[in-house]
């Protein structure tokens, strides 16, 4: 980022008489913005909507005798996250080959963390035990960021290697936290609700709409006639049916295609076709992946002496993957933001708890109030994963490869 | 040695039997698999006792749709419900086309501008929009814009335009070749053409959304024309308009034009959202005729069919205009 100086503002805002008037009226109107937008957040707005109803927009209507469950799934997912962005800061970046413990992103990121955990629970009103709670999580991202980055590399290649797998992994151990099972209580999955539902269709949709991906687009790649006119058909009709009719047919016609009582409940008949929906997304994505990589690639590994699986799996792919990350996690975000239709088949996630919110009397005409916060936070999730590939992006290329 | 040179090799490593061998199992499960759906489909289907027919298709409505080009009503059948509701969505698709494109190429050219402001406010305006759902921004648009609108003689009141709870009121002929603009009687807004809150909410949310995304096609379209070529221009003597016009724009659009097909095709799936606040697009009068008549297959084949017909016309025109810009070798 360049830095503000008097003579690169004068330069970037009045280098001529047209430029300073547009300037100046758009400064104008941005202060008047502003300035509203603040008086009413400030002194109008009733935040108390939020703050009464905080739980129902985290968990729904997760039994509160069960939500230690949840926390300790927060302590594990948060601890996973400090670990990868320690692993993934060790890594070496093409024009950088070491790089600092704590780089300049890095300590923003993390003053702006510890600035929103002890500010953000306060300010919602929650109460004290839960507030050191949050204190707590804080401090475990950042230690964990700190061990990471300061002994990680001296765990070698394989762990490095070893980090993506703690993901599904964690998914594993998530899915019995929050659904029970293995000992623990049963939390049927019509009290699962808010922000957490949101997240266990999102995950539940990109954990397995990854490998099928790759199934597709190698299938639509391939020379057999059969595999590539399946794919091209299964890809091109999903992309072209807008996925909240998808999702009103897996609601109404998954019962009649499934021997009676072996369909699955209505969020998992979202969640499959969320799944079904993406994977004809991502499957475009990584054809454009493997396309960009050079058939004398698959030749060479071939006249190697590899037979096709491996020569895709351990040559083709790797290169494919890496060229079409950007365009995956763009797909990944918009699934993430694709869970709101779930509100329109009438489940509660995040979207659809504060539809129900507003549709109580007590709580009538705070929709701005609602939805503003809901906008912060959606956005917060998907720009936070924007960034994370970015960095990965960066990270990934080999020095040779280039850009 | 010769020996097992010349052998040939297993069965498993026959490069013509392998495929073949692969794409008869795939098949093979494929048949299975669909077989036993459809076998399920026809068996809970009959058990229910709505085998597919269209008969219902010609049965009356029963329902209201609010605000339709085509004149419906209740006793009208099922099928004309469901054409109004197709118009009504190529109604907010077409605007909305025309919207976007605009709003688009505005924000993508502002992303060049000279002036660091305008430079800046056009990243944060698509950074903004593109990472909040756009279901979001509808009921958002809906509920706390356009339903907070004053009512009455409190309106937002410009020459010949009202923008009012009730809708937007807009100038037109009227009885003849009278020119009227919008009137207050009795408290209501009268004028010769009205948008609906409902319809507004949508179009400005569908045009808001869908331009972020047209913005970066045309910011990548105007990158990829090389800098010489302006240069080069401006030495033969080429205006900063006249350069544009001839030179930079016949060369962004061939690159612009693939990128707008794709925004298009989802601007046109994306109005099927039009449900949450409020209009009545195919969607919606898809789902009420499902909850009144039960036939669930037929309805999504419908909807299926139509949004399909609708990528496909708008990909057959926009590859026309594709063909017209690109380059044409001699």
């Amino acid at each position: 980022m360049p830095r503000v100086t008097p003579t690169s503002l004068r330069k970037e805002l009045f280098a001529n008489p047209l430029d300073g008037l547009v300037s100046v009226l758009l400064i104008t109107g941005l202060a008047a913005v502003g300035y509203r937008l603040l008086h009413w957040a400030l002194t109008q707005a009733q935040w108390a909507v939020i703050q009464a109803n905080s739980t129902l927009f985290a968990v729904g209507r997760y039994p509160i005798e069960q939500q230690w469950r949840l926390w300790l799934l927060v302590a594990l997912l948060v601890a996973a996250t400090g670990l990868s962005w320690g692993v993934l800061r060790g890594l070496p970046l093409r024009d950088r080959p070491i790089t600092a413990l704590w780089p300049r992103n890095d300590r923003i990121g993390a003053i702006v963390l510890v600035a929103l955990g002890s500010w953000a629970p306060a300010a919602l009103g929650l109460t004290l035990s839960i507030q050191v709670r949050w204190w707590g999580l804080t401090g475990l991202l950042l230690l964990m960021r700190w061990l990471a980055g300061r002994y990680g590399s001296r765990l070698g290649k394989a762990a490095t290697r070893a980090l993506p797998l703690v993901w599904p992994l964690l998914y594993l151990v998530g899915m019995v936290l929050i659904g029970g099972g293995l000992g623990l209580v049963p939390v049927g999955t019509n009290e699962w609700g808010g922000l957490l539902l949101t997240l266990v269709e999102a995950s539940f949709a990109i954990l397995l709409s990854a490998p099928l991906g790759v199934l597709l687009a190698l299938g639509r790649r391939s020379s057999l006639p059969l595999l590539r006119w399946g794919s091209v058909l299964y890809i091109e009709f999903i992309r072209g049916a807008p996925l909240i009719t998808l999702l009103f047919l897996g609601q109404n016609i998954l019962g009649f295609l499934l021997p009676g009582g072996l369909a699955p409940d209505r969020i998992w008949r979202a969640a499959w076709i969320l799944t079904f929906f993406s994977a004809a997304y991502l499957a475009e994505a990584v054809r454009s992946g493997l396309a960009a990589v050079p058939r004398g690639q698959l030749e060479a590994a071939r006249s190697l002496g590899l037979s096709l699986p491996q020569a895709l799996a351990q040559v083709v792919l790797p290169q494919a993957l890496r060229i079409a990350l950007p365009a995956t996690v763009g797909q990944f975000i918009s699934l993430l933001q694709d869970t709101t239709l779930l509100s329109l088949i009438g489940l509660l996630d995040l979207l659809g708890t504060a539809r129900s919110v507003m549709a109580n009397p007590l709580f009538l005409g705070k929709s701005a109030e609602v939805y503003l916060t809901l906008a912060v936070l959606f956005w917060c999730c998907c720009a936070a994963l924007g960034l994370g590939s970015r960095a990965l992006e960066r990270r990934l290329n080999p020095p040779s490869l280039g850009r | 040695m010769a020996g097992r040179l010349s052998a040939s090799p297993p069965w498993w490593q026959n490069r013509r039997l392998v495929p073949w061998l692969v794409q008869a199992a795939v098949g093979l499960v494929l048949v299975v698999v669909i077989a036993f759906l459809l076998g399920n489909l026809v068996r809970n289907l009959s058990a229910a006792g709505l085998l597919l027919s269209w008969r219902w298709l010609g049965q009356p409505a029963s329902f209201d749709i609010a605000e339709s080009l085509l004149p419906f009503s209740a006793s009208d059948p099922y099928w004309r419900g469901l054409l109004a509701g197709l118009v009504n969505t190529l109604r907010v698709v077409g605007l909305g086309f025309v919207g976007s494109t605009l709003l688009g190429t505005l924000v993508g050219s502002a992303s060049f501008s000279s002036n660091g402001l305008v430079k800046r406010l056009a990243r944060i305006y698509v950074e903004v929009i593109r990472n909040i759902p756009l279901l979001l921004q509808l009921v958002f648009w809906y509920f706390v814009v356009f339903l907070a609108l004053p009512n009455g003689a409190a309106a937002i009141q410009l020459p010949g335009i009202v923008l009012a709870k009730s809708g937007l009121f807009l100038p037109g002929f009227e009885g003849g070749l009278h020119w009227t603009g919008p009137s207050l009687v009795d408290g209501v807004w009268q004028a010769p053409l009205r948008f609906t809150p409902e319809f507004g909410a949508l179009l400005t949310g569908l045009v808001v959304y869908t331009a972020a995304f047209i913005a970066e096609v045309v910011r990548g379209g105007i990158a990829a024309v090389p800098k010489g070529q302006w240069e080069a221009a401006t030495s033969l003597g080429l205006g900063p308009l006249l350069s544009l016009r001839r030179i930079i724009i016949p060369q962004a659009l061939r690159v612009i034009v693939p990128g707008l097909n794709t925004q298009y095709i989802s601007l046109a799936k994306n109005s099927s959202l039009a449900v949450a606040c409020g209009y009545t697009d195919l969607y919606s009068v898809a789902e009420t005729s499902l909850n009144q008549t039960g036939r669930a297959i037929e309805v999504i084949v419908i909807l299926l069919a139509a949004y399909l017909a609708i990528d496909l016309v708008i990909s057959l025109v926009m590859n026309g205009l594709n063909r017209l810009v690109q380059i044409k070798e001699r």
